[in-house]
């Protein structure tokens, strides 16, 4: 059916793409899942709508109540487009070097957005919507980091919805973040096939944690600990701005236009496809290119655009 | 086996400020150990008092992270590449 009643009703439900013309191993087939499509723009809908809905469920979010997250962007535009729907007013703590577009996106759903140090990256985000949480206990701070409502979104939607169009899935590759869908569908894949093996990537922390005083203030999230990723998880392989702008640009010539963390996605299949001899590897794109336009990415000199990307938060 | 080992920023002062050292050894353990008697104070970043990997400290050999590798029983062969990565928080 392509008629809905509301737009939140479009979110999830997105094309897998089969781009096996990309494998570096021919026996090894790739597809894409193109979460771009979502009307937030990224993956981050499902776990926003999810996080929102669970929570007018069990009376934590009450009508009109100011929603609270830290979000280097997309999680923040799922919010605040769902947030304007169904009309909460809402706060994002940002960090500082996003993508414009991002912040752009964000105005235009009428968020009120929080700077934080860009050199404290997503931990400074995050600590500081804490202390904001504990001095609005009125708000509603939605936490993505630990909220179960995220990785659910992805055991009940995601993951089935990958399995019923891709049963013969013998790899799931994505990128860690929240760790929401890498374990949300990692865990429904893993039930329903319990040979499917699950790859994480993650970019070099690099110049995001300057701000990092001592390893104590580390962090890896709830959503990760409390649901055992490191028992779920197969492999966990880094992978570098320069790299994923390469795999961004092989995206395209291939007619898919994506971000650079579907990049870094790509790059993990590509390694994951080199190691085995015959594979069916599925992958999510995290979000479409637009937001990246102005970096770039597709048409700038690789190393001033890898540069660039360095310094900004674009996973 | 001799691996370059590259350090995140907060832990160049006990090591003289440098962004990576050498360190010797067939395994991540081992590279450890020799990186502990080179720089005594990295110990308590490095393992818990139980000698088990910090929480918040990721480590990969080239790009790999050894916590799926075995952990510290992870091998590294001559000129790998072992960098520490403190944990944090991403996701957009």
């Amino acid at each position: 059916m392509a008629r809905y009643d509301s737009v939140l009703d479009t979110i999830g439900n997105t094309p897998l793409v089969d781009v096996s013309e990309l494998s570096p191993n021919p026996q090894a087939r790739v597809l894409i899942k193109l979460e771009g499509v979502n009307p937030g723009g990224s993956v981050k809908d499902r776990a926003a709508k999810a996080m929102i809905e669970e929570a007018e469920k069990n009376g934590s979010l009450m009508p009109g109540q100011r929603i609270l997250e830290s979000s280097s962007g997309n999680t923040a535009a799922g919010l605040a487009m769902i947030a304007k729907v169904k009309g909460y007013p809402f706060t994002v703590v940002v960090p500082e070097n996003v993508s414009v577009e991002r912040v752009k996106l964000l105005r235009a759903f009428g968020a009120e957005i929080i700077f934080s140090p860009a050199a404290e990256g997503s931990n400074g985000a995050m600590r500081r919507a804490q202390a904001l949480a504990a001095e609005h206990p009125d708000w509603w701070f939605s936490y993505q980091y630990g909220n179960p409502a995220n990785p659910k979104a992805h055991y009940e939607g995601t993951g089935p919805e990958i399995w019923r169009d891709c049963p013969e899935v013998t790899h799931f590759v994505a990128g860690l973040g929240t760790a929401g869908t890498i374990i949300g569908v990692g865990k429904f894949l893993k039930e329903r096939n319990p040979a499917v093996r699950v790859w994480a990537v993650q970019p070099p922390a690099g110049e995001t944690v300057e701000g990092l005083k001592n390893l104590d203030e580390g962090f890896v999230p709830p959503v990760f600990v409390d649901n055992d990723g490191y028992s779920l998880l197969d492999r966990n392989r880094v992978v570098g701005p320069r790299e994923s702008i390469e795999w961004a640009r092989r995206l395209a010539d291939v007619g898919i236009f994506a971000g650079i963390s579907t990049g870094a996605a790509m790059a993990g299949v590509a390694r994951c496809a080199m190691e085995v001899d015959e594979a069916t590897i599925v992958t999510v794109s995290p979000d479409g290119g637009w937001k990246y336009l102005s970096t770039d990415v597709w048409t700038g000199d690789l190393d001033e655009v890898t540069e660039r990307a360095r310094h900004e938060l674009y996973f | 086996m001799a691996v370059e080992v590259r350090l995140p920023n907060i832990f160049r002062p006990v090591a003289a400020g440098r962004a990576s050292v050498r360190a010797e050894g067939a395994t991540v353990g081992e590279v450890f150990e020799d990186l502990v008697r080179q720089y005594p104070e990295l110990r308590a970043s490095l393992l818990t008092p139980e000698g088990e990997l910090h929480r918040h400290l990721n480590v990969f050999v080239n790009d790999d992270d050894i916590r799926y590798l075995g952990k510290l029983d992870a091998k590294v062969n001559d000129e790998d590449i072992v960098t520490l990565m403190p944990a944090v928080a991403g996701g957009a």
